[in-house]
C-alpha cells in the first residue's frame, strides 16, 4: 500500500507523550506512556482488552483533565485545554461505540463539527461532500436509529473527519463489522491518510492493524511494551504472551 | 415510541423553511391582529384571561430554551418568574417608573439570575442540576419574605395608572397587548436560537455532552448563554404580574403552580422545536382559566397532572411530535 511516505520517521513530529498515565481511584489503567508520532504516519495501537488504549485516547481527548505526564500536538502543551478546543485545534477522536446526536438528522451530525469550527462558509455543501466521502450522501436526511451498524461508524468517522483533521484517533472503528465491511471503514482510513491525515489506529482485528500500520506500538496492562515495526513488534515474546498467554 | 416502526414518510429532502426575519415579520403581524381581535372583543374578562395564557406562552417559551433545546430540567422556573414580578415592584416603587421599563429590568435581573445559576450549577449533570434549581426557589423566596420593601411576606399593593397609554381603552387592554408583544417576541426568540448555530449546538449536548465536546462544541459556554436567554424570558414572564392582579405576595408568586406549567407546558405541546411550549401553554392555560371559572383554581394542579400523564403515555414527542410522525 502507498500512503503518505512509507518509511515513518522522517516527518515532522505531530504528537509527542510523555509519561502518561491515569488512575481510577487506585486502579492505574495507564501509567507512564511515551509515544511520538509524526506526520502522515500510521500508527497502530493495539493491546488486550482492558489495556488501557481507550483510556490513553480520553486522556489525548481531553476528557481526563487530571490524567499524569504531558502531551504536545504540534510543538503545542494540550495542558489543561479543554475537549472542544482539542478538536478545533485539529485532534480528532471516534467513539469505540459510535456516539451520534440521535436527535438530529445524519447531515446535522456532520453540520456540527463544521458550524463550531468557523473556519467553513458553505456548510451546507460542505457537509453533504463530507457524506459522500462516506457513502452516506443518499441518508443525509435519516435519523442516526435508522442507519445500520458500519452506517453508524462511518458517520462517526465523517463526524471526526469533517474538519480535516491533522490527526485522528480511531477507537475499534472495525469492531463487530463482517470481512467485507471492515474493508470499507479500511479503504476509508487510507484515503484520509492520503489527504494528509497521521492516524492512530486501535483496533482488535488484527487482520486489519497488519494491513494498515506502518508501525505498532503495543498496550499490555496500562503499559507500552513494544513500539516499532509491525513485523518485529508481533514477533516479540512480550506481545506473543500478551495476546496467547491469556 | 421505540423507533421498531418507522413511519416510511421519512423526508429525503431538507424542508425549506422560512428566514429569521419572515419569521420575526410573521410574529409581529400575528401579535396585531391577535390585538386587533381582543380590543374587537373589547372585555375586560378577555384581556385578563389572554394575559394570563399569554403569560404562560412566554414562561413555557423561555423555560424550554434550556430545558428542551438543551435538556437541563430546571425545576426553579418560578423562582425566575418571581423574580421578574418582583424586580417591578422594586423598581417601580425606588423609581416611579411604569411597566415598560421594569420589564426591562426584570430581564437584566432575570438573566444574571440565570447566568449565576449556571456558572454555580451546570458543571453538575441531570439530577443534581434539577435539585439545584429547586433550591434557587427556597432560597430566593426567603429572600424576599424577608425583605420589607417589598412588603415582605404580607405582600404588597401595586395601584394600575389611572392615565391609559394611547390608543388603549382600558388599563387591562394596555397591559393585555404588552404581553402579547412578548408572547410573540418569546416565541420568535425561541424559533431564532433553534434554528441558529446555537440551536444546533444546544440540540447536540442535549444528546451527547462529551461526542459534543469532540466535535468542537464549547459546551459549558453554550450552556450559560442558554441559561441566560432562559432566565431573562422567564423574569419578562412574570414582570407583568403584579399589574395582572394589582396585589402580589411571595407565596403566589412563587406558587408551585409557575414551576409545574412551565415544565408541563412544553412536555405536552412538545420540547424539540418553538411550537411546542407555545400549543402546551394555550391549551393548559386556558384548561386551567376555564377550571377557574367554572370550577375552582383548586383543581388546576389536577388538571395538569392528569394531562401530562395522558400525554406522556399517549404522546411523548407531545402534539407537535404527533403532527410531524417522528422527533
Ligand atoms: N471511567 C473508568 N473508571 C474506572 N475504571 C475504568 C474507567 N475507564 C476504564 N477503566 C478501567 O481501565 C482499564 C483500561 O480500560 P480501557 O477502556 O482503556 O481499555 P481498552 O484497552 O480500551 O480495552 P478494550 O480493548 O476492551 O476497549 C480497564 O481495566 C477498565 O476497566
Ligand atoms: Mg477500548
Amino acid at each position: 500500500m502507498s500512503g503518505v511516505g512509507d518509511a515513518p520517521g522522517d516527518g515532522e513530529v505531530v504528537l509527542r507523550a510523555e509519561g502518561v498515565g491515569m488512575r481510577f481511584g487506585g486502579f492505574a489503567a495507564l501509567s507512564g506512556v511515551d509515544l511520538t508520532v509524526r506526520a502522515g504516519e500510521r500508527l497502530g495501537l493495539i493491546g488486550p482488552n482492558g489495556s488501557g488504549k481507550s483510556t490513553f485516547t480520553n486522556c489525548l481527548a481531553g476528557v481526563y483533565p487530571g490524567h499524569e505526564g504531558a502531551f504536545a500536538f504540534r510543538g503545542e502543551r494540550l495542558g489543561k485545554l479543554s475537549p472542544h478546543e482539542r478538536a478545533r485545534r485539529g485532534l480528532a477522536r471516534t467513539f469505540q461505540l459510535p456516539r451520534p446526536f440521535r436527535g438530529l438528522t445524519v447531515i446535522e451530525n456532520i453540520r456540527v463539527p463544521l458550524a463550531y469550527a468557523g473556519r467553513h462558509e458553505a456548510t451546507e455543501t460542505r457537509a453533504m461532500a463530507c457524506l459522500e466521502g462516506v457513502d452516506l450522501a443518499g441518508k443525509a436526511h435519516r435519523l442516526p436509529r435508522e442507519l445500520t451498524q458500519v452506517e453508524l461508524r462511518r458517520l462517526e468517522l465523517a463526524r471526526a473527519t469533517a474538519l480535516d483533521p491533522v490527526l485522528l484517533i480511531a477507537d475499534e472503528a472495525m469492531a463487530g463489522l463482517s470481512h467485507a465491511e471492515v474493508d470499507q471503514i479500511l479503504a476509508l482510513l487510507f484515503r484520509l491518510n492520503e489527504a494528509g491525515t497521521t492516524i492512530i489506529m486501535i483496533e482488535h482485528v488484527m487482520r486489519a492493524v497488519t494491513e494498515f500500520s506502518q508501525r505498532l506500538a503495543v498496550l499490555v496492562a496500562g503499559r507500552k511494551v513494544a513500539d516499532g515495526a509491525p513485523r518485529e513488534v508481533l514477533a516479540m515474546p512480550a506481545v506473543e504472551e500478551a495476546y496467547l498467554g491469556r | 415510541m421505540s423507533g421498531a416502526t418507522l413511519p416510511a414518510a421519512a423526508p429525503l429532502a431538507a424542508p425549506r423553511r422560512m428566514g429569521h426575519g419572515a419569521f420575526w415579520l410573521a410574529s409581529a403581524l400575528a401579535a396585531l391582529a391577535l390585538v386587533a381581535a381582543l380590543r374587537a372583543l373589547g372585555s375586560e374578562y378577555a384581556y385578563f384571561a389572554a394575559t394570563f395564557v399569554l403569560q404562560y406562552v412566554v414562561l413555557a417559551t423561555a423555560w424550554n430554551i434550556l430545558g428542551g433545546y438543551a435538556g437541563y430540567v430546571n425545576f426553579g422556573a418560578a423562582a425566575f418568574f418571581a423574580a421578574g414580578a418582583y424586580t417591578t415592584v422594586a423598581v417601580g416603587k425606588a423609581f416611579g417608573l411604569p411597566l415598560l421599563p421594569c420589564i426591562a429590568a426584570a430581564a437584566l435581573v432575570g438573566g444574571a439570575l440565570g447566568l449565576g445559576t449556571g456558572v454555580l450549577t451546570l458543571r453538575l449533570r441531570g439530577a443534581y442540576f434539577a435539585i439545584a434549581t429547586l433550591c434557587l426557589s427556597v432560597v430566593l423566596q426567603t429572600l424576599v419574605v424577608n425583605w420589607d420593601f417589598v412588603g415582605g411576606s404580607r405582600g404588597a399593593y401595586v395601584v394600575r395608572p389611572r392615565e391609559v397609554p394611547w390608543p388603549f381603552d382600558s388599563y387591562g387592554g394596555f397591559l393585555c397587548a404588552v404581553m402579547v408583544g412578548l408572547a410573540a417576541g418569546a416565541v420568535a426568540i425561541a424559533r431564532t436560537v433553534e434554528k441558529s448555530r446555537l440551536g444546533l449546538g444546544l440540540a447536540a449536548l442535549r444528546d451527547d455532552e462529551a461526542a459534543a465536546e469532540a466535535a468542537g462544541v464549547p459546551t459549558l459556554r453554550l450552556k450559560l448563554v442558554a441559561t441566560t436567554i432562559s432566565g431573562a424570558m422567564m423574569a419578562v414572564a412574570g414582570a407583568p404580574l403584579p399589574y395582572l392582579g394589582s396585589y402580589i405576595e411571595p407565596n403566589s408568586a412563587f406558587g408551585l403552580a409557575y414551576g409545574v406549567n412551565a415544565i408541563a407546558m412544553p412536555l405536552i405541546g412538545g420540547t424539540s422545536s418553538w411550537a411546542g411550549p407555545l400549543v402546551g401553554a394555550v391549551l393548559l392555560a386556558s384548561l386551567q382559566q376555564a377550571a377557574t371559572v367554572t370550577i375552582s383554581s383548586a383543581a388546576n394542579l389536577l388538571i395538569v397532572g392528569v394531562v401530562l400523564v395522558v400525554f406522556v403515555c399517549a404522546a411523548p414527542h407531545g402534539i407537535v411530535g404527533l403532527f410531524r410522525g417522528q422527533r
